[in-house]
């Protein structure tokens, strides 16, 4: 499947034109997550000593992750449990869809999970005859919108509410199509009506982990809707699919770390549900799942162990460096082009799919430094950002890293949706480099998804410097 | 050599070693056994039982729970009936077979209809009791058990909560103190759900604006039960 050029002029419409985007986007400077989470930040005196608590958790469990994880599958086995180890993507899809047929299972719901999307598991499932239906509301509204999330924790962050209206009114067709839904609350209800049937009606449940305790053997996750909570509850088996860095030795070391995920990201001080989950039902329960089976995915990260990006093992996907980031606050995540935006994207992305393809992304960025001042994990995520720069202008990629690249590459390659999205990226940042100069109309709209696929070696040159020298859009 | 296999071997080649020693090991595991507590913020730990409480009542308040203190258990069935009639609800509910819920008078409210046991998707209303408060956010923590489904903590549209004043702690820690002694020190297994509830369900994710009631309860109630100490052992 070739890609099209009408998809780079929408693309490039989509970061610069389009009204919405820019209206959704402008939240995060006005009423949305970096103004509360400065509140809740002021308000717990310990903030910063606990960043730095979180960082010695973590890297203490990754100094010693093999013993971490080989007690965390004993404990879960112990509880009744299952542990399928996953080198990659493919093997985390086809664990998983193994895992439903010996249930017979025909659908699925799901709690937000972006290891989920790492893996493009929705399009496996579907693909194999498995309906895979997504309850967390802006997972939900995206699916319906067959777009990618735009934010780690608020998907579909990059819409309006008029359009998750026109969204809900193609999508319920057996509803009114004159009803009012011209706000928030009542969009949420309808949602709520719709989804409560499909909890009802699934057969297997899967949610992602925000940690995993060595100690129990559990997963826990933390939502605001309770979505994860029926996807786990009603259904014959949780599986949980979960990267491998997700491990802390105890409930205590989560607890420390708790105390800075809901903070950092929403500026909650705690979320609705954390949910710590062990093992399948006992045997006399009256309610959940009859199997628990952790889907514990490598995908790359332990080749990061070791190297000047293990730091990024730390991250605890609570989106702080995004909502902070003036990159990110201008073009959206899509622009980014896979899974994880923001700088901590920047980071990952190409360290997951590669520097060949995702090199450009680590230039995507001002080096104002405030995405590490908010990381509750002190990441130096401009540190790597230009490690990954050094290691592009040179060519000279450490081995293990790069032979993943490879590796992923040639998994991206089957999947055309994630393989466009990443070609598509560095034109959107050069595209918006340039509007913001006003000279959108004279970009070379007209260079067609080839050119794009056959991107050059990159120039090395910042986001910054080129929007400021104004040649963004002579790069190509 | 299995996935699993190569993932470990490459975990250890990343680092630069081999398989752990056994001293090592051991001193790991004995960190597993005895977990140590980083550093808890001063605002839970400073207070005595009125201030926790105290603590976790403006703290669930502030995220849209509303807490109602009555005097003993005896209270229950009013204070349910007249939250419900004040919010116009149908006065019908389910109650978690729950022994610490047993000693409510229910028969004392004929019109308000209880049903003992796990809620269906009609249910409007479930009443269930708690294994803890957490006063430094307003947490509630409720433990799956046949007594106690978990299911009726996310139906209904609407939760209440039956807990004990002696039922609160200040800290996330100190209820994991609480749980692991609950079977007595070195004998204590997880149930398979902890839920830690702050408040009913909400989203943000149109907008970045705050709606309640996306799946979970839209209205969570939590009556405390000032009947002292001793009564309660979660
Ligand atoms: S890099 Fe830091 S700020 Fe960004 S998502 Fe990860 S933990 Fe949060």
């Amino acid at each position: 499947m070739l890609p099209q050029s009408h998809a780079f002029k929408s693309g490039a419409r989509i970061a610069l034109g389009n009204q919405p985007l820019q209206k959704a986007l402008g939240f995060m400077k006005t009423t949305g997550f970096p103004a509360k989470r400065l509140a809740a930040v002021q308000r717990l005196p310990e903030f910063e000593a606990l960043r730095e608590e979180g960082r010695t958790i973590k890297d203490r469990t990754l100094k010693h992750l093999d013993f971490y994880l080989e007690t965390f599958e004993a404990n879960v086995i112990a509880t009744g449990g299952h542990v399928h180890w996953c080198r990659t993507a493919a093997e985390a899809c086809e664990t998983i869809l193994k895992i439903c047929r010996a249930l017979d299972a025909k659908t699925v719901t799901k709690g937000k999970s972006m290891v989920a999307e790492e893996i493009a598991l929705n399009e496996y499932l579907e693909k194999h005859g498995i309906t895979p239906v997504e309850t967390d509301l802006g997972e939900y509204i995206i699916q319906l919108r067959h777009e990618p999330p735009s934010h780690i924790i608020a998907p579909a962050i990059h819409l309006v509410k008029e359009q998750v209206a026109e969204t809900f009114r193609a999508a319920h067709t057996d509803r009114d199509p004159d009803r009012p839904l011209n706000d928030g609350r009542i969009l949420c209800d309808e949602a709520r009506a719709e989804l409560r049937q499909k909890f009802l009606a699934a057969d297997v449940g899967i949610t992602g982990a925000n940690f995993l305790i060595a100690e129990t053997g559990s997963s826990i996750i933390v939502t605001n809707e309770g979505n994860g909570d029926l996807t786990q509850t009603l259904t014959k088996a949780h599986i949980v699919v979960a990267s491998l860095e997700k491990v802390v030795p105890t409930l205590e070391d989560a607890s420390t770390i708790l105390r800075l995920l809901a903070r950092s990201a929403t500026g909650q001080e705690f979320s609705t549900y954390t949910t710590v989950s062990t093992g399948p039902r006992r045997a006399e329960d009256t309610d959940g799942p009859g199997e628990y089976h952790v889907v514990l995915l490598d995908n790359g990260r332990t080749s990061m162990l070791g190297t000047e990006f293990q730091d990024m093992l730390r991250c605890i996907r609570c989106g702080a460096c995004m909502n902070h980031c003036p990159v990110y606050q201008s073009v959206g995540g899509h622009a980014y082009g896979w899974v994880y935006p923001g700088p901590m994207g920047s980071v990952l992305t190409p360290t997951l799919v590669g520097i060949q393809e995702a090199g450009h992304l680590p230039n995507a960025s001002t080096f104002c430094g405030k995405c590490e001042s908010v990381c509750p994990m002190k990441i130096p995520l401009p540190k790597m950002m230009r490690h990954w720069r050094e290691a592009e202008f040179a060519r000279d990629l450490s081995p293990a890293v790069a032979r993943r690249g490879l590796a992923v590459w040639a998994f991206l390659a089957k999947h055309p949706t994630l393989y466009r999205m990443l070609a598509s990226a560095a034109i959107r940042l050069l595209a918006l480099a340039g509007g913001r100069r006003g000279r959108f109309r004279t970009l070379p709209l007209a260079g067609g998804w080839t050119s794009v696929r056959d991107m050059p070696v990159p120039e090395g040159r910042t986001f910054h410097s080129l929007w400021a020298s104004g040649k963004g859009r002579g790069t190509r | 050599m299995s996935g699993r296999d190569q993932i470990l071997a490459g975990i250890r080649r990343s680092l630069n070693r081999g398989a752990l020693d056994e001293a090592t090991v051991a001193t790991l595991r004995g960190g597993l056994a005895a977990p140590r507590r980083n550093l808890i913020p001063a605002r839970a730990t400073i207070l005595d039982a009125e201030g926790r409480a105290a603590l976790f009542r403006s703290m669930a308040e502030e995220v849209a729970a509303t807490v109602e203190p009555i005097a003993t258990l005896d209270a229950v069935p009013a204070a349910v009936a007249d939250y419900l009639a004040r919010l116009n609800l149908p006065p019908t509910v389910v109650a978690a077979p729950d022994p610490q819920l047993a000693a409510i008078p229910w028969d004392k409210r004929p019109l308000l209809t209880v049903r003992q046991g796990r809620v269906e998707d009609a249910d409007p209303v479930a009443v269930t009791a708690c294994f803890a408060g957490i006063a430094e956010t307003g947490t509630l923590m409720l433990l799956s058990g046949p007594e106690s489904p978990t299911r009726n903590n996310f139906l209904p549209d609407t939760h209440i909560v039956v807990m004990r004043k002696s039922q609160i702690v200040g800290t996330y820690e100190e209820a994991w103190t609480k749980l692991r002694a609950r079977h007595g020190a070195g004998n204590w297994t997880m149930p398979r759900t902890v839920n830690f509830i702050t408040g009913p369900s909400r989203t943000a994710d149109i907008e970045q604006r705050v709606e309640l009631g996306a799946h979970g309860p839209r209205r969570l109630h939590i009556i405390l039960v000032e009947d002292g100490d001793g009564a309660s052992q979660g």
